[in-house]
């Protein structure tokens, strides 16, 4: 590239300006990012979700319960594999804000339905055989510094009287997937069923089924909810990726957030560094002509304005991913429980780049164009 | 020979027949040249004189090709330049046309080597071809211990010397110099146009100038007054003999 030092003596032309521009794309690149990042793990669950599980919930709410009997009915639809039920637990540890997902789970079917989770053998097999049994997901165990054998005590209100459970850490669950969820809690359905009011003994939270082929989803689903239609637990079966989604709509609609502030940043960028492009152009005028008056041809005067504009978008995007990349690790662990773990990718630092340098590639338009089109002859007697 | 009578050579180095040149400005025509002619032979130096405001930039940025007159031609070493399109006229400049501005308009975060350089950045010449080029285009100019230094590092009378040899680098077929010792003072100016006058005597090269300053003027082989849009020969201006014969 002929024009390489020209270029980068332009970049480094105003130093201050330099800087000021790239750090407002730096921070706006972080909170991009930190968005993106939230956006990211609460689809996780839908990303993750397997094609071949049907999820089954009362058509009332995800708060109403359905019989516990329905399971070996469910078992017996064809195309049906597999079938196990929970109940969410909801209970406190220590303080409300030590916050983690914990799930009521029937232990003779769980991992058959959930293969991506594994526990030793030996730990499964006592919890299977301990009534006041449990099982910690690596990452909350880790977080509260839990070892196989602990007594966990979770206060729970949400079940009649507010009652500490006592439990025995039996076992510690792992992902076999790097993204995949390590902060749940499991307790043993048997141990629920005797503690709870008689209103909700002997129900299931929802029911997860894993089928024979997804193919079959739709099918089975029907056949579920015609089965159960004009009973006085009505049943709603859908794809375990639609149950997430729906899952994670109940905390507003993220995606419009994210995509409405994005959109802001987006839009401030633009003008911040439109504006500055519209300057720095504005300010060597002459010089531009006297470049174009000596033969330097209009598309290589656009080229080097882009160029300008892309380079401070890179440098600004590139800045503000390593500081996004840098502190999401600490952001996710402060928000352990509360959210999924925060996982900057690969893909998402890619978009990222992306997206400043499209940034720069339009913010430099308007003024590179403006340039390219410019009269040698009005310029030069502007001087 | 210089001749402003359309009765030159069809060998003449640059070649203006009929040339015109108007402007609206709102609502109002103004003829700002009114079918001009002019020969120049390779290696002739032109001074051209004239009022604020009576054309002559107008007339050095149509030979320079930087505008597209109104009527008329302009045919430069046999290229019709009139009637090219913006890019091949953009080109054209970067062969043909050496420019040397009042103001310098050198780039100020170049060095005075890279300065000299961008115009060999549009050829083919290899690093190290251009280097030589530059190096010797500096030397011309007497400049070869100031090549790592900015412009602001320069005195006006150094800082116009680094745009002669910016224009002198690519050896063009002729130089333009637009007010080339305006905002100098005496003493530089007479360096500038003694630097001038070597270029024409020593290395053939041919020169338009626009100038003020009849001191300047006077040391072109021939002085041309604008007036009225038309061309006179400075000699000829005393006896009230208009140039051209179309009036």
């Amino acid at each position: 590239m002929k024009f390489r030092s020209l270029i980068l003596a332009n970049l480094f032309r105003k130093k201050i300006r330099l800087i000021l521009t790239i750090g407002s794309f730096a921070i706006a690149l972080i909170l991009f990012t930190f968005l993106a990042v939230v956006y990211s793990a609460f689809n996780r669950g839908i990303e993750v979700a397997g094609a071949d599980r049907l999820v089954i919930e009362n058509r009332v709410g995800l708060m109403q319960t359905m019989p516990v009997s329905y399971a070996d009915q469910v078992r017996a639809i064809p195309g049906v594999k597999y079938v196990t039920h929970d109940h969410w637990f909801g209970g406190v540890y220590q303080e409300e804000k030590n916050f983690f997902p914990q799930f009521v789970i029937d232990p003779e079917n769980h991992l058959k339905v959930y293969p991506e989770f594994s526990v030793p053998d030996d730990e499964w097999n006592n919890f299977v055989k301990d009534q006041q049994g449990a099982i910690a997901g690596a990452k909350t165990a880790k977080r509260f510094g839990w070892k196989v054998g602990d007594r966990i005590p979770i206060k729970n209100s949400l079940y009649g009287p507010t009652k500490t459970w006592e439990l025995n850490l039996d076992g510690i669950y792992h992902a076999k997937t790097a993204d995949g969820d390590e902060s749940q809690f499991w307790l043993q359905w048997k141990n629920f069923d005797e503690n709870v009011p008689a209103a909700i003994k002997s129900t299931a939270g929802w029911y997860i089924l894993r089928l024979d082929s997804p193919d079959d989803a739709v099918r089975v689903a029907k056949a579920i909810d015609a089965k159960y239609a004009n009973s006085s637990w009505e049943t709603k079966t859908e794809t375990e990726s639609a149950f997430q989604a729906g899952f994670a709509k109940q905390f507003g609609n993220i995606e419009f957030l994210i995509l409405s502030i994005g959109s802001v940043v987006f839009f401030t960028l633009l003008l911040v560094t439109g504006n500055t492009m519209a300057i720095s152009v504005r300010e060597r005028i002459s010089e531009l002509a006297v470049l174009k008056a000596i033969g330097v041809r209009d598309g290589s005067v656009l080229f080097m304005v882009l160029a300008e504009s892309m380079l401070i978008a890179f440098f600004g995007g590139v800045l503000g991913l390593l500081l996004a990349w840098a502190a999401i690790p600490a952001m996710s662990a402060k928000l352990t429980g509360f959210l999924p773990p925060l996982i900057l990718s690969k893909a998402l630092l890619s978009f990222g780049l992306l997206f400043a340098v499209l940034v720069g590639l339009t913010s430099g338009l308007i003024p590179g164009i403006g340039a390219m089109r410019m009269r040698v002859v009005n310029a030069l007697r502007r001087v | 020979m210089i001749r402003v009578d359309g009765q030159g050579s069809a060998n003449s180095l640059i070649r203006v027949r009929g040339l015109s040149k108007n402007y609206r400005r709102g609502g109002e025509e103004i003829q700002v040249l009114q079918r001009l002619n002019l020969d120049v032979d390779k290696g002739d130096f032109v001074g051209f004189m004239g009022p604020s405001g009576s054309g002559k930039t107008t007339l050095l940025n149509l030979l320079g090709g930087l505008d597209v007159p109104t009527h008329g031609s302009i045919t430069v070493a046999g290229d019709e330049i009139t009637h090219m399109s913006g890019s091949k006229l953009t080109q054209w400049r970067a062969r043909h046309v050496g420019f040397i501005f009042q103001m310098y308009n050198l780039i100020p975060v170049l060095t005075a080597y890279q300065n000299v350089e961008l115009p060999l950045l549009l050829t083919k010449l290899s690093k190290s071809e251009r280097r030589k080029h530059v190096e010797t285009a500096l030397s011309v100019v007497g400049l070869s211990d100031r090549m790592s230094h900015y412009p602001r590092q320069l005195s006006g009378g150094q800082e116009q010397r680094v745009t002669i040899a910016r224009a002198i680098v690519s050896d063009p077929t002729f130089l333009l110099c637009d007010e080339p010792t305006g905002d100098l003072d005496r003493k530089s100016a007479d360096e500038i146009m003694a630097l001038i006058e070597e270029l024409v005597a020593k290395h053939a090269k041919t020169v338009l100038m626009v100038t003020h300053d009849p001191v300047v003027a006077a040391r072109a082989h021939t002085t041309l007054h604008l007036e009225k849009g038309l061309l006179v020969e400075a000699s000829k201006l005393e006896q009230g003999v208009v140039a051209g014969g179309i009036r």
